[in-house]
């Protein structure tokens, strides 16, 4: 029975994959995508990938869609005419997938069987962590160095964003309130929110010792933030307010300093002492789960687009 | 007891899976957008929520029937307003198409 | 019992595969939208099931994650949709 459901969700990942890459116009293949990103997330569930299903859901099911389509209205704004691709690009993005799509089927098909793996020396030294989910071991204790740097290129992707914006509304506020706010849509930024940082709240938690933790928390309440500023219930902040500022920075800023103080009391850049490793952990994770979300928010804001209120 | 259970989820489970069949149904054979929103909504709906009852008696704690129980409940808080939204452009759009 | 419920779940998914693709393919571009609330309902049910038949709690929470975000997706989209309708009309009325 469970090849069965695997044959099915395969199938329709490919016809789905084949209908967005196929899609005539651009909002069609959006909602392709987004509806792609919902069953990847039923493949990484039968792969037992939990952690990365929660992200896969949260992600491509959630902020991407968002993203994808503020920036399709904005190209079909400003760029009415001649979009279409000519062929020869569309040939070149064909040869350069399938290139891509051969090279990771010869890789995986050619893997040692079984392959190597380091799940077991992660799981025997999960003990000295205090954490119970190996994932969240691995992304803030064993290579958390990583960790700190894709937060840190999290940041520098919303530098480029805001450096889009022209001068004279540099440090201004971004608009994502739409010209008019259907009823259903202030209805659900009213009533979801809560429900969305409970969730938030319980997935950050959880995180230590079962699938979830900072990177779905702070997706979920990013979006949440967004649907509030959506329905425009609060408008989007000025680019340039200090404590806007702070919240994107406070997660790697507590990150570095922890790895700076495990020169002093560990040995090391991001060693933690033995024994307390957990609170300094879920500690950090509290603090980048805030700077996430503000991350993640702003980035899918965009640009200012309001001149900055003195 | 056992017996009991597992043919109460059998059936809870089975009429769930025919709900959703009826929602496609209804997708694939109604004649215009609205109604087929409708066939949508209300039918998968329904079926969720008899598929999240027949598998309560198989929670292994008290939460994680709760936490079931809140599937069904942000599916019927996010099935109602997404219809109404759908249902508001569509209708919008009708008049001038 | 697993075996029951797996079953189910193919089902389901079967079934909710086939409304997608009659959705995605609609010409009528408010059908499209219809995707993602189908796949967000269908897919929760899914879930559920197989995190029954494998034993596995933690699933639970991705499928709270999927209607909690299906909701999200499903009013983005109509925002996208009523500000291109408004453009289309417009476009419509010039000639």
């Amino acid at each position: 029975m469970n090849a069965l459901l695997d044959v099915v969700l395969v199938a329709g990942l490919l016809a789905l994959a084949l209908h967005v890459a196929r899609a005539r116009d651009d909002q069609g293949a959006i909602v392709g995508f987004i509806a792609f990103g919902f069953l990847l997330g039923l493949g990484w569930v039968r792969l037992a990938s939990i952690d990365v299903a929660l992200t896969e859901a949260a992600i491509g099911g959630g902020v991407t869609g968002l993203l994808l389509l503020r920036v399709e209205a904005h190209t079909r704004d400003s760029s009415a005419p001649d979009r279409t691709a000519r062929p020869i690009t569309i040939a070149a993005a064909a040869v350069l997938c399938i290139a891509v799509t051969a090279g990771l089927a010869f890789v995986i098909l050619n893997l040692p069987s079984p392959p190597p793996t380091q799940a077991p020396a992660a799981a025997a030294a999960l003990d000295a962590t205090g954490l119970e989910n190996p994932v969240t071991a691995v992304l803030l204790a064993y290579r958390a160095l990583d960790t700190l740097l894709e937060k840190v290129v999290l940041i520098l992707a919303l530098v480029g964003v805001w450096s889009l914006a022209p001068d004279h509304l540099w440090g201004g506020a971004p608009e994502l309130r739409p010209a008019v706010v259907p009823e259903p849509l202030s209805y659900l930024a009213r009533v979801l929110p809560p429900f969305g940082v409970l969730i938030a709240v319980y997935m950050f938690w959880v995180g230590a010792d079962a699938p979830g933790g900072t990177f779905q928390a702070g997706t979920i309440l990013a979006a949440m933030w967004l649907l509030v500023m959506l329905a425009g219930l609060r408008a989007a902040p000025d680019t340039r307010r200090v404590t806007l500022r702070l919240l994107l920075i406070v997660g790697p800023a507590v990150f570095l300093a922890v790895g700076f103080l495990g020169f002093a009391m560990a040995g090391g850049f991001l060693a933690y002492p033995a024994g307390a490793a957990k609170p300094i952990i879920l500690g950090i994770e509290a603090a980048l789960t805030l700077s996430i979300a503000v991350t993640l928010g702003m980035l899918v804001s965009g640009p200012s687009k309001r001149a900055p209120t003195s | 007891m056992t017996g009991f259970v597992d043919a109460f989820t059998v059936l809870a489970v089975g009429s769930g899976a025919i709900f959703f069949l009826a929602g496609t149904l209804g997708l694939l054979r109604f004649p215009d957008t609205l109604s087929r929103l409708h066939a949508l909504s209300k039918a998968d709906n329904l079926g969720l929520g008899l598929i999240v009852i027949g598998l309560l008696p198989h929670a292994t704690s008290v939460s994680a029937g709760l936490k079931l129980a809140c599937v069904w409940l942000l599916a019927q808080l996010s099935a109602a307003t997404a219809s109404q939204l759908i249902a508001g452009v569509a209708r919008n759009r009708r008049p001038r198409a | 019992m697993p075996d029951f419920l797996t079953g189910a779940a193919v089902f389901i998914l079967v079934v909710t595969g086939l409304g997608l693709f009659r959705v995605l393919r609609s010409q009528v571009a408010v059908e499209r939208m219809m995707a993602v609330q189908l796949l967000g309902t269908g897919g929760a049910a899914v879930i559920l099931l197989l995190g029954t038949a494998t034993a596995s709690d933690a699933l639970t929470d991705v499928a709270l994650l999927l209607m909690l975000l299906s909701a999200f997706s499903c009013a983005a989209f109509t925002l996208g949709q009523s500000s291109s309708a408004t453009a289309t009309e417009r476009a419509e009325e010039k000639p």
